[in-house]
């Protein structure tokens, strides 16, 4: 797939919690080719301490709407400048990066997709193409909070959601590999979210010979394969997480699950 | 149009705009962004003899205008450098350059020998200068000595064009860079990253996993123009700049400072198009102020 530049317009910025945004972007063109699990490497201008792009995933891709839609949470100085996003604003985007989870070869296997905190983002994508190719995903969602749950409803058009919170303020209480509906039998189950969440999904994979796929977010520099900074130890060495990845099916990676 | 081609010894290079090493992996990375033979040079990812893994993750940390690395030389070997990657990149109608990394004098010299058989690899870089590997890198190029004792190791043994990259981690460059020209090197190119640090105060720890890294991009070019124009000064053959370089303003200050040619590193991360913009921008600098060649400028502080 090609690579392109773009100065893509903000269409629309929503706050979709305390700390989270969901940025719509468009282009004059009609977007390039995206996967789901693929991300784009953002500049943050106007922000003196953010030198380096962001890599953020890609949330949705609405073709009809030809927009781009990118779930930020703002942690630091640049994902909060781009949280001030106004709309009309310019964002210049590289996209599309990085490789995509694997689809199911059958719409009949049942698909487990399991997000925590931002995320979830890439999920929905993901949680959308297989909807299109007749799969209904199960998503299992986790967060701190029910405010900390992000995109729900949305969730909601393309599968079954389930959900836990760690304060029980809604869904079942706990992580989320202590919910319920993981005593169901799932064909594949594709994660992302903070590492140890991850860990605990693979580990629940690997004990039932599930096929799993996780998204990683190693510091990048740049998104291209070429610094070789954000690398994974893999089963075939140290691998770029931007260009061999972010997705990686857990038999490659080398943790202690 | 201004004539902006250059000569790197016997290397001729369209124009003076060049990649540095490890910031562009081996250009094709690029390739949907750019026109890979609008550049002057491709200098490839570091290689040494035997592959190495690098060290450890996280190997960056993002500074003010730059950041620090620590990737250690992570490449396959010269070996599968010839077999897998030269087959790639070798009709890339550039001059592709090898960065040729090490650990003795030997085996810099055997890695440059294996590289001197590939035909259309016209010229190495020899990076004497790596802030981040133990065994060997910058320990040669500190000094005169061990500038001297590897560059003469690869000369024996490479016949082509000898680039030396220097480190600026020494009290006097253009001491080392004299040393270089001395024992046989057709150019020398710098600067290499500043060795610099950065900590985790939540944690009270380094933020790179062998605590120290190399500093590049804006922040670093003063000090690297300083040290070309220090180094152009001392030595005869053409002196290659980089360090910090983002834009057209930014090479014109080299090559003033004395630079035949530029090659522009960690701000292929911010705009993976830059080099030709950079290219684009020589150029009409020149035609703006009634210029005919890049070499009316190069040196003319």
């Amino acid at each position: 797939m090609k690579k392109c530049i773009l100065d893509l317009r903000v269409r629309a910025l929503e706050r979709i919690s305390e700390k989270h945004v969901l940025i719509r972007l468009t282009g004059e063109e009609p977007l390039p080719e995206m996967l789901p699990g693929q991300f784009v490497e953002v500049r943050v201008d106007g922000s003196p301490t953010t030198f380096l792009r962001r890599p953020i995933s890609i949330n949705f891709v609405d073709r009809q709407q030809n927009e781009l839609w990118l779930m930020v949470a703002m942690v630091g100085d640049g994902t909060r400048r781009l949280g001030s996003l106004k709309e009309g604003d310019l964002l210049n985007c590289v996209l599309p990066l990085g490789n995509s989870f694997s689809m199911p070869s059958s719409p009949d296997e049942k698909v487990l997709l399991v997000g925590g905190g931002v995320g979830v983002a890439p999920l929905l994508y993901l949680g959308a193409m297989l909807h299109q190719k007749g799969v209904k995903p199960t998503f299992l969602l986790g967060g701190r909070s029910a405010k900390d749950l992000l995109e729900l409803e949305l969730f909601e058009q393309y599968g079954r959601v389930c959900v836990t919170t760690e304060d029980g303020t809604m869904g079942e209480k706990g992580f989320v590999v202590h919910h319920s509906v993981l005593g169901e039998t799932f064909d594949r189950i594709c994660t992302c979210g903070p590492t140890p969440m991850m860990k605990a999904v693979a580990r629940y994979a690997n004990e039932r010979q599930i096929a799993c796929e996780a998204s990683l977010e190693n510091l990048m520099a740049c998104g291209l394969g070429a610094c070789l900074c954000c690398v994974e130890k893999t089963t075939e060495g140290n691998l770029c997480v931007c260009k061999e990845g972010p997705v990686f099916n857990i038999k490659r990676l080398l943790w202690q699950i | 149009m201004a004539d902006l081609s250059v000569k790197i010894g016997a290397l001729s290079l369209k124009n003076p705009v060049m990649t540095a090493s490890g910031t562009f992996g081996y250009g094709l990375e690029f390739q949907d962004f750019i026109p890979l033979d609008g550049l002057g040079g491709i200098i490839v990812k570091g290689t040494t003899l035997h592959p190495r893994e690098g060290n450890d993750y996280p190997r960056m940390a993002e500074t003010a205008s730059g950041m620090l690395n620590c990737v250690g030389l992570q490449n396959k070997g010269v070996d599968y450098f010839c077999e897998h990657i030269y087959p790639l990149i070798k009709d890339i109608d550039t001059n592709m350059i090898v960065n040729v990394s090490g650990s003795s004098p030997e085996n810099y010299a055997e890695c440059a020998a294996r590289i001197d058989a590939l035909e259309q690899i016209p010229a190495i870089e020899l990076n004497i200068s790596c802030p981040n590997v133990r065994d060997g890198g910058m320990a040669f190029g500190v000094t005169c000595a061990g500038a001297e004792s590897v560059v003469r190791a690869v000369r024996e043994r490479y016949h082509k064009t000898l680039i030396v990259k220097l480190s600026p981690n020494v009290t006097d460059i253009a001491e080392i860079a004299r040393a270089c020209e001395a024992s046989g090197a057709d150019s020398v190119s710098l600067i290499n990253t500043l060795m610099g640090m950065a900590i985790d105060v939540e944690h009270r720890r380094p933020l790179l996993s062998i605590g120290t890294g190399g500093l590049s991009g804006p922040c670093i070019k003063p000090v690297a123009l300083r040290m070309v124009w220090q180094v152009a000064r001392a030595v005869k053959i053409p002196v290659v700049g980089l360090g910090g370089i983002a834009n057209a303003t930014d090479a014109i200050e080299f090559f003033m400072a004395g630079a035949s040619a530029i090659e522009i590193g960690t701000a292929n991360f911010i705009d993976p198009a830059v080099t030709i913009k950079v290219r684009d921008g020589i150029s009409q600098w020149l035609d703006a102020h009634g210029c005919q060649s890049i070499h009316e400028i190069i040196g003319c502080l």
